[in-house]
């Protein structure tokens, strides 16, 4: 395997040695002298009045050293959130609690068990009150789950509305026209998209120090946005954005959920201030389960009208979704990035109303796809739907209805254009591979042995690479936690005295292979080798200022920043390098660990001649600065927008409901891309998530608000066993909004995935007239749809 | 994931067990851990003291004791999926044992600790309970054999008195064939049962001279599925229907998660029919 | 209580309340970080370690019940610095993207090799069932334990499957 990079090869990671031998460092590994430990009293109830909190049992408990309450934290406000719409949450309940495992009360003790046993000893008085749960009846009138809001429908998101300012057309007309055709087929299903816990394997942990004559704060924490972190603790505690230090040093997986700051973030640094002592808190998987956020939790009716010959004349969804009690950093947000995807790879007229409800639960934002995948889940399931009513091939029916090739930058119902896309192509590229016909024809003499094979597909378009600085116009920015409001990314790139190059960026891995892609673009660009180079990142105090690592964003911003920067370094260099050689700047060539004349290479010096002189500025061309580095900050013209499609074929065991994953094919096109086996990894891990929403998990709270499936007991996520290979496969449509013509791939697959396993179950069941299925395809779900189908 | 503070007791013989057991009645008994540790890690068991059983020698057998298999109450379920004796004289015992948790927890985990454990979706229970399991039991009178029948009481609950030890699991050689199936809650065999079923016939010149099916998942308990087992006996290779017709004579279906009582319900029938064919198939 | 063991090949003893797991032993006290704590219901298998060869889920064992045991984590698997086969097997076929879940991962995979030198992608598959990894979709850890498997046996891994579409 080649080591040395070429941008688009296969390069090892970088940060594999030390994570297979167990040196890998993250937040629970830290231990500081004095350290005290943090428990939390959370709720048992969903909705209770809370008449008094006594903490006196627990104060006095060997090696506990502070019991807090709402009283302690009150003058922190609340937690700060990036959209602030709806109610914020109390870092302590105060007075009240809105779902179960809400914060109550915090423990910090010498010890995690001795933390754990005083938690115990906090007695909570609560007056139970009635929960609103389930989402139609938290959206009607008169409901409601804060009395100072005026309705539990806090925000609703609209395709066309909200658009006015932008003078688009508004496609409804053209819709309710169409419904009106005497020979169109409509097609309407209301369809559930549940809630989904993100289980990041590694719990969240965060460590807080606090130096009182400095006053400066040190926070460790597993977090995808260390910026947006340090940004918030400034503005909680009053202090300046240079006062706080946040690192992520390895993240144990964050999909999301570790892209929110948390109460107990703030609380730790809250404890350590007091205390003068460093603090931690890790939480429990129920934790994990029950306090930090949740994702999807959607219900909403799909309506598709289309000519019999699969001409399609619009599309309409009705949805409500769910925020939980709290409004956290994206919360209310979410739906939005599923509007700007809603019409997916498709040209006809979309109409979309998302109702953003508040419930007695916890809180949901972002989950891996984070609004995309509910938005491509009911566009792709209806469309199947219309496929089987009108009889005809559903691979057909989208292709008909794609966006063509030449139709690029395609400007959506939405406003956004799409930058770049060849929709036909991948999906050709996704027959071929799978082999589509012969499928079809493995099918039917299955079905002749009575054998329920099913095949689905799916298409989509996703959106990443935020973003674009239209995005602060349309209520998207980090203001709140004190930071720019564009979302910016960064690179700087520094080649040392010794010629070994150091690269820092704004935004952190949790698991996507930074230190190596990273190095790749920089080996590139200088001609140096990835050995030579080392890439830092998380540590706020140190790296230049980045929003963090999620909606696939890190390399289509940061990745183009490092690219710039990695391109200016050069410049400076090839001024060195033409005044060491006698030669002019722009015939020189970087590569094999130096640069040489082109034509020439033995007229050549190396990165480390080169360095040399750059750090004594005396001794290379006139004018020249010391030093070797460049910072640069990139702001893109527009989104980046992936698409693909996926395909499945699955059996199902109609006596017993039980689905097995036969195969599973992808081709996806994320544009460029500089390291294919990162790149597909992302994707099988990706699909894992996405068959893990069709197929196993689901968030399940009772109607009192309890979540009945707070452990991996009962919140069911695939296992080796659960899931095939997978055969990936890649078109590559580059793009034009950033240089490096890349576009993302983090949440392709689980974009993808969760329609195309249910499309495929729908399919196998077919001929027994199961037309929907919602998820997670659990026998007893499936074994149910064919009893009512038979009923039918 | 932190146990509140107990006791801990290395037994270095079942006598002294016993005897710490009878002196202590907040104690539990521990073999492998894999149901009481998670519990009290959970916090929602804490018993004042525990009592290993893990490091006495000698209770790891899996024996030929001549009319029957001894099982040590230290055999893990692995040595129990491997055990070639096992695999002879009950099939259905060996699978169960080799579908129950994963890898790991079947490292450690002993069969003995799982029956006493009496989970109503473990799969060991409903096959010691179709191949007619003796339970050995000592305790400060000595030691008592409580037939599988009579050991599974209760959602958790077993026959044991608080102050007995399961000590051996005997394995009666009476011939005939067995199997175990089940839909596990990751669909296939993985995970705890939503329903399965074990079945143990004698056959006798095409006719089932005697049988007995049990069910695990279903119901309040692990428990035998005497209606079924009653249209079974006599018929011919072709009773599995009718056995699975009468599945659930007096067992209480319990929803969870997982089912609905009428789920579970015709999943019970169907495992039944399964276990039962594949049992007669051999 | 005083608690002795052999822990990748040095004697170890520490003084611990009956309470302490052993992935606790572990990590508080050794200071082995490398075994991790993914939940509390032993499901996710994180914490995997060997205890006397076999596989065990360090979180559902008491430390006290490891008196006398020889136990080996993640920090012990290499050998005089060369990486165990299935580590390098994780390195070669990207294996792991975060890593949290892959010590535990590697300690089931050496074990299930161990036993198995020769297993089948459905051994494999269902061999690793008590080890949750949200990252890969298992699909390369599954190439891993193959590259890892025919290295063990002293043949020629497969060839990686970007290798495989690039020839």
């Amino acid at each position: 395997m080649s080591t040395t990079s070429v941008m688009g090869g296969v390069v090892k990671r970088r940060e594999d040695p030390a994570l297979i031998r167990g040196t890998g460092l993250y937040v629970d590994d830290v231990k500081l002298p004095g350290m005290l430990h943090v428990g939390f009293v959370r709720s048992p109830y969903a909705h209770a009045r809370i008449d008094s909190v006594d903490t006196s049992a627990a104060a006095s408990m060997e090696g506990v050293v502070a019991v807090y309450t709402a009283d302690d934290v009150r003058h922190l406000g609340p937690l700060l959130a990036q959209v602030p719409i709806g109610k914020l949450r109390p870092l302590l309940a105060d007075g009240d609690v809105k779902h179960s495992g809400q914060a109550v009360a915090m423990v910090v003790a010498t010890s995690p068990g001795r933390a754990r046993d005083a938690v115990d000893a906090v007695d909570v008085d609560y007056e139970p009150l009635p929960a609103i749960v389930d989402l139609k009846e938290a959206a009607a009138d008169g409901a409601r789950v804060h009395d100072e809001l005026d309705s539990n429908i806090i925000h609703t998101w609209t395709y066309h509305d909200y658009w006015d300012a932008l003078d688009l057309e508004d496609p409804r007309p053209k819709i309710e026209e169409a419904k009106q055709r005497d020979d169109v087929v409509v097609v309407s299903q209301e369809m559930i998209n549940q809630r989904l816990i993100p289980v990041a394997i590694e719990p969240r942990s965060v460590v807080a120090q606090w130096n009182d004559g400095y006053q400066r704060f040190t926070v460790q924490s597993s977090s995808q946005v260390p910026h947006a972190l340090s940004g918030a603790i400034s503005k909680t505690f009053g202090l300046a954005a240079n006062a706080v230090r946040v690192i992520a040093p390895e993240v144990g997986g964050g999909f999301g959920a570790k892209l929110n700051v948390y109460a107990d973030e703030m609380l730790v640094c809250f404890a350590a201030q007091q205390t003068g002592r460093p603090v931690k808190f890790t939480e429990t998987r129920r934790e994990s389960a029950n306090s930090t956020i949740q994702g999807r939790g959607w219900v909403g009716t799909a309506t598709l009208i289309g000519t019999s010959d699969g001409e399609i004349l619009g599309y309409e969804l009705h949805a409500l979704a769910d925020m939980g009690a709290y409004t956290q950093n994206f919360t209310v947000a979410i739906p939005l990035l599923g509007l700007w995807v809603a019409s997916g790879q498709y040209t006809f007229p979309t109409s979309w109303v998302v109702d953003c409800v508040t419930t007695h639960t916890m809180t949901t934002d972002a989950y891996r796809g984070a609004g995309r995948p509910e938005a491509i889940y009911y566009l792709e399931r209806i469309i199947d739907m219309y496929a089987r009513e009108i009889g005809m091939d559903p691979i057909e029916v989208r292709e008909k209805n794609y966006w063509q090739s030449d139709q690029f930058p395609a400007v959506m119902g939405c406003g956004f254009a799409l930058d770049s896309g060849d929709y036909h192509g991948s999906t050709a590229k996704l027959k071929e591979v799978a082999g589509y016909d012969a499928l079809r024809a493995m099918q039917e003499s299955a079905r002749a042995e009575g054998r329920h094979i099913g095949i689905g597909m799916s298409s989509y378009v996703e959106v990443c690479g935020f973003g674009p600085a239209v995005l602060e116009d349309i209520g998207f920015s980090w203001t709140s936690y004190g930071l720019p409001s564009s979302f910016n990314g960064s690179g700087l790139v520094r080649v040392n005295p010794d010629g070994t190059a150091t690269v820092i960026i704004g935004t952190g891995p949790s698991g996507q292979g930074h230190e190596t892609t990273w190095a790749q673009i920089v080996s590139d660009g200088l001609g140096l080798p990835v050995e030579q180079i080392v890439v830092r990142h998380g540590d706020t105090a140190e790296s230049p200022m980045g929003i963090g690592t999620f909606g696939s964003r890190s390399i289509a911003v940061d990745g183009a920043a490092t690219y710039e920067a990695t391109a200016r370094v050069r410049a400076r260099a090839a001024k060195i390098a033409a005044h060491l050689l006698e030669a002019a700047a722009e015939d020189l060539v970087f590569e094999d660990g130096g640069a040489h004349v082109a034509g020439s290479p033995d007229s050549s010096v190396t990165w480390t001649e080169i360095a040399k002189v750059a750090y004594q500025a005396h001794k290379g061309p006139e004018g020249m600065e010391s030093g070797l580095e460049e910072s640069v900050t990139f702001t893109p013209p527009n989104a980046t927008w992936p698409f693909g499609s996926h395909l499945a074929v699955v059996e199902v065991d109609d006596t017993t409901g039980d689905v097995k994953l036969l195969d599973y094919f992808a081709a996806d096109d994320c544009g460029n891309v500089i390291n294919p086996m990162i790149v597909a990894g992302q994707v099988h891990g990706g699909i894992a998530q996405g068959v893990g929403q069709a197929l196993f998990e689901d968030a399940v709270y009772d109607a009192d608000g309890n979540l009945l499936t707070g452990s991996l007991v009962d919140y069911i996520i695939p296992t080796a066993g659960d899931l095939p290979s997978f055969h990936t496969a890649r078109t590559v449509t580059p793009t034009d909004v950033n240089p490096l013509g890349v576009k993302g791939i983090g949440e392709a697959g689980t974009i993808a995935s969760a329609q195309t396993i249910v499309n495929a179950v729908v399919d196998a069941l077919a001929p027994l007239g199961v037309k929907h299925i919602d998820m997670p395809l659990r026998p007893k779900r499936v074994w149910q749809a064919i009893q009512d189908a038979k009923g039918a | 994931m932190y146990p509140r503070e107990f006791e801990y007791m290395a037994a270095a013989s079942i006598d002294e067990a016993v005897s710490a057991l009878a002196a202590n009645p907040g104690a539990k008994v521990m073999s492998g851990g894999m149901s009481l540790i998670p519990l009290m890690k959970l916090r929602l068991l804490s018993p004042e003291m525990v009592i290993d059983i893990g490091r006495i020698p000698g209770l790891d057998g899996i024996t030929d004791e001549g009319d029957h298999i001894a099982i040590g109450a230290l055999a893990r379920h692995a040595d129990v999926g491997s055990s070639a004796l096992v695999a002879e004289h009950g099939r259905a015992l060996a699978q169960a044992a080799s579908w129950t948790g994963d890898v790991q927890v079947r490292n450690r985990g002993t069969l003995a600790g799982a029956l006493a454990h009496a989970d109503l979706a473990a799969d060991t229970p409903a096959a010691a309970l179709a191949l007619g399991a003796i339970m050995v039991a000592q305790g400060p009178g000595g030691t008592r054999e409580i037939a599988a029948a009579d050991f599974f009481v209760d959602t958790l609950t077993s026959a044991l008195s608080p102050d007995e030890v399961l000590v051996e699991v005997r394995l009666p050689k009476r011939g005939g064939q067995s199997a175990y199936d089940k839909l596990g809650r990751r669909g296939g065999h993985t995970d705890y049962a939503v329903a399965g079923a074990a079945a143990w016939v004698q056959m006798d010149g095409g006719e089932v001279a005697d049988c007995a099916i049990a069910l695990t998942g279903v119901g309040t308990k692990p428990q035998l599925a005497e209606g079924a087992m009653e249209a079974l006996r006599g018929s011919g290779s072709d009773g599995a229907a009718a056995a699975a017709d009468r599945a659930l004579e007096g067992v209480t279906v319990l929803e969870d998660l997982y089912g609905s009582e009428e789920y579970k319900a015709h999943l019970a029938k169907v495992y039944v029919r399964r276990a039962v064919e594949q049992a007669m198939a051999g | 209580m005083k608690v002795s063991m052999t822990v990748n090949g040095r004697s170890v003893s520490a003084d611990v309340e009956p309470r302490t797991l052993l992935v606790h032993l572990l990590r508080e006290e050794l200071m082995l970080t490398g075994t991790h704590v993914g939940c509390e219901t032993s499901y996710c298998g994180a914490c995997t370690v060997h205890v006397d060869g076999k596989a065990t889920k360090s979180c559902t064992m008491l430390a006290v019940q490891a008196e006398g045991a020889e136990v080996v984590t993640i920090e012990g698997l290499a050998q005089n610095g060369e990486l165990h086969p299935v580590q390098e097997g994780f390195w070669e076929r990207h294996g792991l993207q975060c890593g949290f879940c892959t010590p535990g991962m590697i300690m089931a995979g050496a074990a299930l090799l161990a036993d198995n030198g020769n297993p089948s992608e459905d051994e494999i598959r269902h061999g690793i069932e008590g080890n949750l990894c949200r990252c890969t979709g298992y699909h390369n850890i599954v190439r891993s334990l193959e590259y890892a498997a025919a290295k063990m046996r002293g043949e020629t891994p497969p060839p990686a499957e970007w290798e495989e579409a690039s020839a």
